[in-house]
């Protein structure tokens, strides 16, 4: 396949996003502005012009007409998609790492880091259908024991009846959203062992993906049953996971990292070559990985109708792979 | 592929010419569709007179890709462009198609289509490729497919591992291989690709190592093969020998297939007398379980 080189941001890239019809594209980077792109032919529609400081996250409505993003600049802003036009802005007192529209898009959860005294959260809005009648209030804040590290991602559960978190402290927690209590974790036996970077729902929620880095230089990421907290499955690799993302179309999980600091030195200096790694999601076996970006991997996206999926990495470049016929023939 | 257009090339006499034109399209080749393969590329090859009155060859290769969009994914293709992207030019340079084809590289090929495949599967037969036993590459251990600095598995398999003990593996050698105790090779290590190095092991049996010392100055492998033949298939058997002397060393490897028949050897051969020697037979490393 010949991917499509994007080179919107200047600035490494942090996440990307498809919307439901799977033809728009969202990036966001350290360089302040969220892009959106079409996603058949990479050709850049607008940017978000608002926020001061690296974008982390984004998620966009189910209709595709709004925009969360969240900010290294301690707010999370709701956009206009269309226009690019910024309709809210949330304050919070340190920076936010991770948004995420619930099921109808009513309300969003929004994580914060540890910053001076204040300890990292989980905060839960509602988001109103007029952008006029929006607050800011929370409706739900929860903390994890260890305030101090940071909540890199917090997802909603199954029909909203719970919020997933996962982040630094290497534990996955599990949330009741009614009541705010802590209903399940990992524990250390079966949990990553340093801190989870990325984490992806299924198609249809039914199981989640997470990667992370490891001290033992090789990152695995675990397959987790929403309801019960399960690990069903471990993928290996020899590099740090930045982040991670399934096929919804095929039974692939890809994961996207950088370079062991060992291997800095010793490996050959040919450019272009930190790859997006795909394994059998059953099998749990390496297939491939397809190689270009000059720089490590930070965010992966699937296209919801699995034909075509999306790297960003360090180096600032998006690039669109749009799959040749062989790809869906592949046998172990 | 469709030639579409057929021009029947009449000869034309330069005397009837008319000077003034410039329509000398009858000159050129004729337009040439290939149509749309299993991609869906197709290539239209015209041919034209440029300003400079020279033939030019223009091929456009496109892709012809039929969507299915929803209806708002449609109206969303109307949108006006904002933010820093409504200053831009058509031309802009900010999206590029790649030059570069790139493929999900597998990671090892599967079984079926390995151009040296086997009926086995046994990377052992690959030796009926000239010369590819010598090329063994040193991440993964497998001979004849590539050498080390084209190992599809070059970041995971880096020589510079440590070797630690791994979840994920499925066989219990902690550290065992031909040679000194200390040293693990890369295949063993931690973040090797235990899977792909799994079966490569079994036949290159690193675990099923047996060494012999106190041999004669004139073993050779074949007289060990004879030895250890009856114990069971023998893989590989070596004899360290002396370039200088061109005599034995005193000592040799011989890798099993199977572990039971490796026991086997050792506990008949160790102490055997041997070409006037006593010979000790012994695991190749520190005693694995």
């Amino acid at each position: 396949m010949r991917p499509i080189l994007m080179k919107g941001h200047e600035r490494p890239l942090t996440f990307l996003r498809y919307n439901k019809d799977g033809d728009l594209l969202f990036s966001c980077a350290k360089d302040h502005t969220p892009t959106l792109w079409f996603a058949d032919n990479g050709e850049r529609l607008g940017t978000y012009r608002g926020h001061n400081g690296a974008v982390w996250c984004c998620d966009v409505s189910r209709d595709s007409s709004r925009l969360i993003t969240g900010s290294a600049d301690q707010t999370a802003k709701l956009w206009d998609v269309k226009s690019g036009k910024e309709l809210f802005t949330f304050k919070f007192g340190s920076p936010t790492r991770s948004v995420d529209f619930a099921v109808g898009d009513h309300l969003a959860v929004i994580t914060t880091d540890y910053f001076v005294d204040r300890m990292a959260a989980i905060h839960v809005k509602r988001i109103a259908e007029d952008p006029e009648d929006q607050v800011s209030d929370s409706v739900l804040v929860l903390q994890c024991p260890d305030g101090k590290k940071r909540i890199n991602r917090a997802v909603w559960g199954p029909l909203n009846q719970t919020i997933v978190s996962a982040g630094e402290d290497t534990v996955i927690r599990i949330w009741d959203t009614e009541t705010g209590k802590l209903l399940n974790e990992t524990n250390e036996e079966v949990g990553h062992k340093k801190a989870i970077t990325s984490l992806c729902k299924a198609a249809d929620d039914s199981h989640f993906l997470t990667g992370s880095h490891d001290k033992t230089a090789k990152a695995f990421f675990q397959l987790w049953d929403m309801r019960t907290l399960t690990l069903i499955k471990t993928y290996t690799t020899g590099v740090p996971v930045n982040a991670v993302a399934m096929s919804p179309l095929l039974n692939h999980v890809v994961l996207g990292g950088g370079q062991d600091a060992s291997a800095v030195t010793t490996t050959d200096h040919r450019a272009g070559k930190f790859e997006a790694k795909f394994y059998d999601k059953i099998l749990q076996e390496e297939i491939g990985g397809v190689k270009g970006h000059f720089g490590p991997i930070n965010a992966l996206a699937f296209n919801p109708d699995g034909k075509s999926f999306s790297s960003g990495g360090e180096d600032g470049y998006v690039r669109l792979h749009h799959f040749d016929s062989d790809y869906f023939n592949i046998k172990i | 592929m469709a030639i579409d257009s057929m021009q029947k090339t009449n000869k034309i006499r330069w005397g009837e010419i008319d000077e003034e034109e410039d329509d000398f399209d009858f000159l050129l080749p004729p337009k040439q569709m290939i149509g749309p393969d299993q991609n869906g590329v197709k290539k239209v090859i015209v041919y034209k007179f440029n300003d400079e009155g020279k033939k030019v060859k223009i091929t456009t290769t496109t892709r012809v890709q039929k969507r299915a969009l929803t209806k708002q994914a449609v109206e969303r293709r109307s949108w006006n462009k904002f933010g820093d992207a409504a200053n831009e030019e058509a031309g802009s340079y900010l999206t590029m198609r790649s030059t570069e084809d790139i493929i999900l590289e597998r990671i090892r090929a599967p079984g079926s289509n390995v151009e040296q495949s086997t009926v086995s599967g046994d990377s052992m037969s690959q030796l009926g490729k000239p010369g590819a036993v010598l090329m063994v590459c040193r991440l993964c251990h497998k001979k004849g497919d590539h050498w080390t600095s084209r190992c599809p598995q070059k970041d995971l398999l880096s020589l510079m591992d440590e070797p630690l003990t791994a979840e994920t593996s499925t066989s219990t050698i902690a550290g065992t291989g031909t040679g000194k105790a200390a040293y693990v090779p890369p295949s063993m290590r931690e973040g090797a690709d235990r899977k792909a190095a799994g079966s490569d092991m079994r036949s290159r049996n690193d675990e099923n190592a047996v060494r012999v010392t106190n041999l004669s100055e004139d073993t050779r492998g074949p007289d060990l093969m004879e030895l250890f033949r009856p114990f069971g298939s023998v893989t590989r058997c070596h004899v360290a020998i002396d370039q200088k002397t061109s005599m034995s060393r005193g000592f040799g490897f011989v890798n099993f297939v199977s572990r039971e028949d490796a026991q086997r050897a050792i506990n008949t051969l160790n102490g055997y007398g041997y070409d006037n020697l006593i010979l000790r037979v012994e695991w190749a490393t520190p005693k694995p379980n």
